[in-house]
């Protein structure tokens, strides 16, 4: 399936979405949820921490391996996916609905390096 | 991922059209899982599972020393096995370090196959050749990796399938294996598996391999899916939850049987009885380990939370580093983490507590009882 056409993607397989009201919404890709395998535990920081550009906004853990999740330009946290912490498999049954992780405010996707369009992201990962 | 040199399954092409992901596993591409590795291991506990195993290396070792030759390597003894009996055992080098853990399929007096792991077959067949020269024994070794394909159908359903076309086997004990026929095929058909569960494992012609899978499963009778396919992932949980080891976690070169608590597989007195049992590679060394105790032992824990320790993990006790861990998940059937590893013997009684550092943070974990689930105990 390819990926939404309303997202930008990272490298590390994040994707963000800005939302009407100039906030952005990221999670990880169907991509990274599948090779991740099932995911069962994850820990995002909570709302109202601020965080540079290339730093981490939490961590998502699988059955075969932990991944750090990385924003892309600076962002202050402003809400996080309770249900994701609460049910993690969201992540793989629906990760670009269901299975975001956190809204993030003060976010300027213009200022962001190296993200993709949907089209390149998917080329590039073989889909 | 997937890259020309890897060698492929019989069951590859199988796998394939079931989506399967595949991984690099000791040069091998297997597969990993074909969906939620979580539900196949579900699968496995409650129905039965599949599960390709042909990376398992396949050795026949066969003439007049065969049986002498396994005694000189194995820790078990192999004199005396019967027909159509299989043993766990460990191959040891001569500190008492684990080179191996193998199965050895008794067919005849003078004719075994030995079946060990993937990552392990090159070493062992070096190694057992050079013995072989240096101990001047009359005995040959073929490698039927690639000439036959091994499958592992395990779980509480698995008997029922199986009794639908062999009455035989169901009646097989563990540990013991029938040669049957089906259609053309030759099968040797084990009461054994490395899940907890019961079940069987299967060894063919890697030619009829394509064709015996649908007829095993009962594809073409309409009851597809009363067996799941199940990748390398919920085999590694399932063996987990079993608390069995696994060769490069809980057993190395560098780790010997009796701390790993697998002295019920090492004969300490081989010879002593009966001296055509020989004496085994290692044997000094251990017995030398059981005279003074082991320093580590292999322990299970419960860990708090919900974040899987893993291997290599530090395991500290009072502000000080005493271990590591071996193996650990988050266990889909008590639905809590389990970890195994090493602490100093002093420290390995049941209820011990201590914490595992998990990188960033470090959480409380305790000795408790293993296996962590045993099938026959839950029903």
């Amino acid at each position: 399936m390819p990926s939404p056409a309303n997202c930008r993607y990272s490298e590390s397989h994040e994707w963000f979405r800005q939302e009407p009201d100039g906030s952005v919404t990221m999670g990880i890709t169907q991509h990274a949820a599948d090779a991740l395998t099932d995911i069962t535990f994850v820990e995002m920081k909570p709302a109202g921490t601020a965080v540079t550009a290339g730093g981490t906004v939490g961590e998502v853990e699988s059955v075969k391996t932990s991944s750090e999740i990385y924003v892309p330009c600076a962002a202050t946290v402003s809400a996080v996916n309770d249900a994701a912490h609460t049910d993690p498999s969201l992540l793989n049954s629906d990760p670009f609905g269901k299975g975001w992780l956190v809204r993030l405010a003060s976010c300027d996707l213009s200022k962001a390096q190296g993200l993709m369009d949907a089209a390149t992201y998917d080329q590039k990962n073989g889909h | 991922m997937t890259t020309a040199t890897l060698a492929r399954t019989p069951f590859h092409p199988w796998s394939a059209e079931r989506g399967a992901r595949f991984v690099d596993f000791a040069g091998w591409e297997m597969p990993m899982s074909y969906g939620s590795i979580i539900d196949e291991h579900h699968a496995c506990r409650t129905g039965a599972a599949f599960f390709d195993v042909s990376h398992m290396g396949r050795l026949r070792i066969t003439g007049r020393h065969a049986r002498k030759f396994l005694d000189r390597v194995c820790t078990r003894l192999i004199l005396g096995m019967e027909r159509g009996q299989v043993r766990y055992s460990l191959v040891c080098n001569e500190r008492g370090g684990v080179r191996d853990d193998v199965l050895v399929y008794c067919y005849d007096e003078d004719d075994y196959m030995m079946v060990v792991n993937a990552s392990n077959r090159l070493k062992i067949m070096e190694w057992f050749r050079a013995i072989k020269e240096r101990e001047n024994l009359t005995f040959s070794m073929e490698d039927i990796t690639a000439s036959t394909a091994m499958a592992a159908i395990q779980g509480p359903k698995v008997m029922e399938l199986v009794g639908t076309f062999s009455r035989e086997i169901p009646t097989l004990k563990r540990y013991r294996f029938a040669e049957k026929s089906l259609m053309v095929a030759k099968l040797t058909v084990s009461r054994t598996g490395y899940t907890g569960e019961d079940g069987v494992e299967l060894v063919m012609g890697s030619t009829v391999a394509k064709f015996v899978l649908p007829m095993l499963l009962r594809e073409k009778d309409g009851v597809a899916g009363a067996v799941r396919a199940c990748g390398l992932g919920s085999r590694d949980s399932l063996r987990t939850e079993a608390s069995m080891p696994l060769y490069g976690h809980e057993i190395t070169e560098e780790i010997d049987p009796l701390s790993a608590g697998l002295g019920f597989a090492v004969k300490l007195d081989k010879g002593a009885a009966d001296e055509r049992e020989g004496r085994f590679i290692g044997q000094d060394a251990l017995e030398a380990v059981a005279k003074a105790g082991p320093k580590h032992r292999l322990v299970g824990f419960e860990v708090e939370g919900r974040r899987a320790a893993r291997q290599g993990m530090g395991i500290h006790r009072g502000g000080e580093h005493v271990g590591h861990v071996t193996s650990g998940c988050l266990s889909p059937t008590l639905d809590k983490v389990i970890a195994m590893g090493y602490v100093p013997s002093e420290l390995s009684a049941e209820g011990t507590e201590f914490e595992i550092d998990l990188g960033k943070a470090r959480t409380a974990a305790r000795i408790v009882k293993m296996p962590f689930y045993n099938p026959v105990r839950a029903k």
